[in-house]
């Protein structure tokens, strides 16, 4: 497991969430394992992994609403347990209930009398709210007559009326148009900017790459863990776009095999990601199969790095420098 | 049959509801084995223009041949000819695996010893041979997924529509499950695939992008990002974007400034072409910034650059 040192930490004297060897069991299955991560005020961090990783079950545990089987959630410092934990946490589920019924603005009403804001307090930040989320021209219409995109802003206005110190996200653009989406960050990163403490969850390794950093959930374990960019500078395997005649034949010739950490077209090209210094060896039998190829190196995406991870989970770990210089092509 | 017939044919086709317009005027064609990606936000008419393909929906005006069939005049015909996805794909939950597929085989009338061919050549294609008897309930969200896929192809259709299909999938469930898309189309299937994943549109040989309504572009993913997105594109490392955006405020040259993680992204006129060119802009402005690199734009670009409304 990789780690990156966080310098916020110590500056703001501890993190604003906090997981310590959490531990998850559904009868037999062990759906999170020893699991610790923290994330700092004014940081965004996105647990990513395959699906049935845990990814659920561990922000349900820091949410307070699923029980631990080992191990210390807090928020803030205090038992994410705790009801006066509510106080410090916004948090959207995937499947978020509005009020159909009700307009925009008396959903933020009625979310504000939960958290006991007083009038004057909840109309100021209401204001605010559907200001920064340009949902004000909106605020008479019923929510279930809102689009994905807008029903979202709207239930993430209503996760940060009581103003949060942590905010938690789980598959936040999911279904979201792409224009939706990019409002939704643009307003994450607002709060973030202003100290907010973010942990999101995603299948979509591009909204991966825009955290600042990322922890990889595989069977209920953390995998590898860091900030996106750094990531992707350590992966070491090899990530390579070839050229073919015929890029199919290619395609069902490479799938399944060892040194094959990940394939996809591009175009008429075939993009590849393959174990550290085993390029030649299998390029070379490759052609004598479908070819002539031509291939040169690629710059790693996240989606590879993503992909090697789960080949090989230590595809981001320092290697030793006789092995780099043995290796390379 | 040629690999240049239309096997989707689209003509002025019209959608109103009330005096809402849908879809307006919209026209292309699907070639036969063609991966067609359909995008648009939420409410540009996506959907519209499915249900009428599909002949669940009559057009208001206009016309469209879907497996040489219109949609208008022989609907039934359409359906016969079509399988239908969708992320809401509704299998039954607690019918095992072989149930559900022989469920949508008897649904399209397949009985006998023709319904015994086409489940056990399903199963193999989601290679589910040995999970026959799972009910689906317990099965993984990708598993589940393939089983979908299955289903919607039990009768052999030569299109088959994909709404969302992978909405809320993981990125190794989502390759495999584009590897079988990509073997159906090889097979002389035509795809037509709608999705917000902007990277998986990639996957599409070709794009038709939809904007309230009307459709604005059509063309492969390389020719949209040429033709649909102005200027050079950067990724600034270790950059804050409030304070860049507060430093190139007002400078006419810059198109877009978006935060990434720990990076920024700018788009600036393409006469500043390299990575010196930004240096040389930012420097004197009071902002810090770390690695400048010149990078390509996403489809995701043109989808804001067509769509706007990105700030």
């Amino acid at each position: 497991m990789t780690s990156d040192a966080n310098p916020q930490l110590q500056e703001k004297g501890g993190p604003v969430i906090e997981a310590q060897g959490l531990v998850r069991r559904f009868g037999k299955l062990v759906a999170v394992s020893d699991l610790s991560l923290h994330v700092a005020a004014g940081e965004i961090y996105g647990l990513i992994g395959p699906d049935g990783a845990g990814k659920t079950t561990t922000i349900r545990m820091l949410t307070g609403l699923m029980a631990l089987d080992g191990g210390v959630a807090r928020v803030s410092g205090e038992d994410a347990s705790n009801v006066g934990v509510r106080e410090q946490l916004g948090y959207m589920p995937q499947q978020y209930a509005l009020y159909g019924d009700l307009s925009v603005d008396e959903n933020l009403t009625f979310f504000g009398r939960l958290f006991g804001l007083n009038r004057a307090e909840r109309e100021r930040r209401k204001d605010r709210l559907l200001e920064i989320t340009r949902l004000a021209p909106f605020r008479k219409r019923r929510a279930d007559q809102l689009s994905g995109g807008m029903y979202k802003k709207l239930a993430l206005a209503c996760a940060l009326l009581h103003q949060p110190v942590a905010l938690v996200l789980d598959e936040p653009s999911n279904g979201v148009d792409p224009v939706s989406r990019r409002e939704l960050w643009e307003l994450i990163y607002e709060f973030v900017s202003d100290g907010m403490a973010v942990l999101l969850s995603t299948p979509d390794m591009d909204e991966a790459a825009r955290c600042h950093r990322v922890g990889l959930l595989h069977h209920g374990k953390l995998l590898a863990e860091g900030a996106p960019d750094a990531l992707t500078r350590r992966f070491h395997h090899e990530t390579l776009m070839v050229r073919t005649a015929n890029r199919d034949a290619l395609e069902d010739l490479l799938v399944g095999r060892e040194e094959v950490l990940a394939l996809s077209p591009e175009g008429a090209e075939l993009r590849l990601v393959l174990r550290r210094g085993s390029t030649q060896a299998l390029l070379a039998w490759a052609e004598t199969q479908v070819g002539a190829l031509h291939w040169e190196p690629s710059k790693p995406a996240f989606e590879d790095v993503f992909l090697g991870l789960l080949a090989d989970p230590q595809s981001c770990s320092e290697p030793a420098a006789t092995e780099l210089s043995g290796g390379a092509q | 049959m040629s690999l240049d017939e239309h096997v989707i044919e689209v003509r002025d086709l019209s959608r109103k509801f009330g005096a809402f317009t849908a879809v307006d005027a919209v026209n292309f064609d699907v070639r036969r084995s063609e991966i067609f990606g359909y995008l648009g936000a939420n409410g540009a008419g996506k959907s519209t223009t499915i249900r009428m393909l599909c002949g669940l929906l009559a057009p208001t005006t206009g016309h469209a041949t879907v497996a040489g069939k219109d949609i208008a005049r022989d609907p039934v015909g359409v359906k016969r000819s079509i399988g239908y996805m969708s992320q809401r794909f509704s299998l039954y939950l607690d019918l095992t695996v072989q149930e559900n597929l022989q469920f949508f085989a008897g649904a399209y009338g397949i009985g006998g010893k023709k319904q015994r061919v086409a489940v056990d050549a399903a199963l193999e294609r989601a290679q589910l041979q040995d999970s026959r008897n799972v009910i689906t309930k317990s099965l993984p969200g990708g598993v589940r997924q393939r089983l979908a896929l299955a289903s919607a192809l039990i009768h052999k259709p030569v299109i088959l529509f994909l709404d969302e299909p992978t909405a809320g999938v993981s990125p190794d469930s989502r390759r495999d499950f584009w590897r079988m898309i990509r073997g159906l189309a090889r097979e002389g299937t035509t795809l037509f695939v709608t999705t917000h994943h902007l990277d998986e549109a990639e996957y599409c040989d070709r794009i038709g992008l939809m904007v309230d309504g009307k459709l604005v572009a059509l063309g492969t993913p390389p020719e949209l990002k040429r033709e649909h997105v102005a200027g050079a594109m950067f990724a600034l490392a270790d950059t804050d974007h409030r304070a860049l955006r507060a430093a190139l405020a007002g400078d006419a040259r810059v198109l877009q400034i978006q935060p990434f993680g720990r990076r920024v992204h700018l788009r600036v006129d393409a006469a500043l072409g390299t990575p010196v060119d930004i240096q040389s802009m930012l420097t004197g402005r009071g902002v810090a910034f770390g690695e400048i690199q010149r990078i390509e734009p996403t489809l995701e670009d043109v989808f804001l650059e067509l769509v706007g409304g990105a700030s």
